[in-house]
C-alpha cells in the first residue's frame, strides 16, 4: 500500500490541502517545467472522460513527464478479460505513477493497494474525484483569497453529485455556511447532515431559487440529471426551476463567484458567460494547476 | 409453564457453548468460526424453542475456548450470542458478544457497484456504528446497514 496515493479527499489532512494550494499557485505562475523528466506517468482510463484525461495529460507534459495509456477500456485488456488488480500490477511495473478513471466505486482504492507506485484517483464511479475537489478549493482560494468563514451555496442535484459531497468533506475544515437548494428529490442524503451537525457546520436547505443566493460568497452550480428520476414527471416538473440567469446576479456581493464542474447543459443560462461573476472557464483551467501539485505531491518532488 | 429438565442439546466437559444464535445462521456461524473443519467435537441444535429469538440455534464445542477477536466475528450475525465456558460440566466464565472495530472478509458490501462485488476483493468494513450495526466499506465508502448485511 502507498500512502502517498490520492484516492479519496478524505486522504489529505487540512495542511495537506494548504500545501498543494499554496504550490498550485506556484504552478500557475511557472507551469513549465523539468519535474517530471525522465518519469512515466500512466494514464488509465477505463471509461472515457475527455475533460479530466486532458487536464491531466496537460499537467504531465508541461512538467516534461511522459505518458503511456488507454483513453477506453476497449482499447486495454480488459476486453480479454484482465481483472483490475493484474492491470494495475502489470502497469506499476512501467511507471512512476498511475493516473486512473474507473466505473466501478472502491477500485482506486483497490488498485492503491495492489499498485507499487502511487496512484492519482481521476474519478471512481460515483465514489470520489478528489482533484476536482482540489480545483474547486484552488479556485475557491483564488477568488475569495482564503477558505475560511464563506457562504457557500450549493445547487441543483446535491443527492448524487459526487463533486457536491466532497466539496463539502474538504470545506468542513475551514468553517463554512452551506446554503443546500435542491429540489425534494435530490436533497443532501442524510449521512452528510449528520456529519455537519456532528461537527458543529452551519446549513441551511432551501427548495426556492431566489434571492437568498445575494449572501453567496461561492455560487457552486450543478447538473439535474435526466437519468436520475423514476419518473419522468418529476423530472419535467424541476428541471427549469434551477436555472440561473444573469438578471439574479444584479444584487449578489461583488467578491460572488459562479462555480460548475461542467459540463453544463442549461442550469446556467449563456447569458451569464459574460458577467465578471462567472468563473467555471477559468475553474477548468486551474485544474491544470491543481493536478501538476497534486503529482508533485504524490512522487515527493 | 414448561418445567422439564432435559437439555435438546447434550452437556460437555468442557469447552465453549454459544447460545442464542439466531435459527437462520447456525450453518453461517459455523463456517465463520471455522467449526466444518475443527478436529473437536462439535454438537449442535437447531431451531429450538427461544422466548428472544423465537427459534433459535445453539453449538457445543468440547475443548475449544475462543479467543475475543475470534468469537467477536459473530456479532454481525448473532448480536445477541451468549457464549457459556465449561469447566467440569459447570459454567466457569459467561460472555457476551462485542462488536469489532474492523470487519474483514466476512460481509458482503451491500453496493452493487463496488470493487468488492465485482472482483476477488476481500471485503473490509469499518464499524461506524455498533447497535444497529453499521458499517462503512474501506473501497467504495458507502454504508451498509444491519439490515442489508449479508455473510459472505
Amino acid at each position: 500500500m502507498d500512502n502517498k496515493s490520492l484516492v479519496s479527499i478524505d486522504d489529505y489532512s487540512k495542511e495537506e490541502i494548504l500545501e498543494v494550494l499554496a504550490r498550485a499557485a506556484q504552478f500557475e505562475k511557472n507551469p513549465n517545467c523539468n519535474l517530471l523528466e525522465g518519469k512515466v506517468v500512466a494514464s488509465l482510463f477505463f471509461e472515457p472522460s475527455t475533460r479530466t484525461r486532458l487536464s491531466f495529460e496537460t499537467a504531465i507534459s508541461r512538467m516534461g513527464g511522459r505518458i503511456v495509456g488507454f483513453t477506453d477500456s476497449s482499447s486495454s485488456s480488459v476486453t480479454k478479460g484482465e481483472t483490475l488488480k493484474d492491470t494495475t500490477k502489470m502497469v506499476s511495473n512501467y511507471c512512476d505513477l498511475i493516473v486512473m478513471r474507473h466505473p466501478i466505486e472502491g477500485s482506486a482504492r483497490y488498485a492503491s493497494e495492489v499498485s507499487d507506485v502511487p496512484i492519482i484517483n481521476a474519478g471512481d464511479g460515483a465514489n470520489q474525484h478528489p482533484t476536482q475537489t482540489m480545483l474547486d478549493l484552488y479556485s475557491i482560494m483564488k477568488t475569495q483569497g482564503t477558505l475560511e468563514n464563506l457562504n457557500i451555496f450549493m445547487v441543483g442535484d446535491l443527492k448524487y453529485g459526487r463533486t457536491v459531497h466532497s466539496l463539502l468533506m474538504a470545506l468542513s475544515h475551514f468553517n463554512p455556511t452551506f446554503h443546500f437548494i435542491a429540489p425534494p428529490e435530490l436533497e443532501i442524503p442524510r449521512g452528510y447532515k449528520i456529519f455537519m451537525e456532528k461537527n458543529n457546520i452551519k446549513y441551511f436547505e432551501h427548495s426556492e431559487f431566489n434571492d437568498i443566493i445575494n449572501d453567496a460568497d461561492i455560487l457552486y452550480m450543478t447538473r439535474v440529471q435526466k437519468e436520475r428520476f423514476a419518473d419522468p414527471l418529476e423530472y419535467e416538473k424541476v428541471k427549469n426551476v434551477y436555472i440561473l440567469k444573469n438578471d439574479m446576479l444584479d444584487n449578489t456581493k461583488a467578491n460572488m463567484r459562479i462555480l460548475h464542474p461542467l459540463p453544463r447543459v442549461n442550469e446556467i443560462a449563456v447569458d451569464v458567460d459574460n458577467n465578471p461573476k462567472a468563473y467555471y472557464f477559468q475553474q477548468a483551467l486551474n485544474g491544470v494547476y491543481a493536478r501538476q501539485a497534486i503529482i508533485a505531491k504524490a512522487l515527493n518532488l | 409453564m414448561n418445567t422439564k429438565k432435559e437439555l435438546q442439546v447434550s452437556a460437555i466437559e468442557n469447552g465453549t457453548v454459544i447460545d442464542h444464535i439466531p435459527a437462520e445462521y447456525l450453518f453461517q456461524v459455523i463456517t465463520i468460526l471455522g467449526l466444518d473443519k475443527s478436529k473437536n467435537s462439535v454438537t449442535f441444535g437447531n431451531n429450538l424453542e427461544s422466548k428472544i429469538l423465537g427459534k433459535k440455534a445453539i453449538i457445543k464445542i468440547s475443548d475449544k475456548f475462543f479467543k475475543d477477536e475470534e468469537i467477536n466475528k459473530i456479532s454481525l450475525i448473532a448480536p445477541h450470542a451468549k457464549l457459556n465456558i465449561i469447566r467440569d460440566y459447570k459454567v466457569a466464565e459467561k460472555k457476551i458478544v462485542e462488536s469489532p472495530k474492523k470487519v474483514v472478509g466476512i460481509a458482503k458490501c451491500m453496493n452493487p457497484k463496488c470493487i468488492t462485488n465485482v472482483e476477488a476483493v476481500t471485503t473490509r468494513f469499518q464499524v461506524i456504528n455498533n447497535a444497529p450495526i453499521t458499517l462503512k466499506c474501506h473501497y467504495c465508502e458507502k454504508i451498509t446497514d444491519h439490515k442489508n448485511i449479508e455473510i459472505v
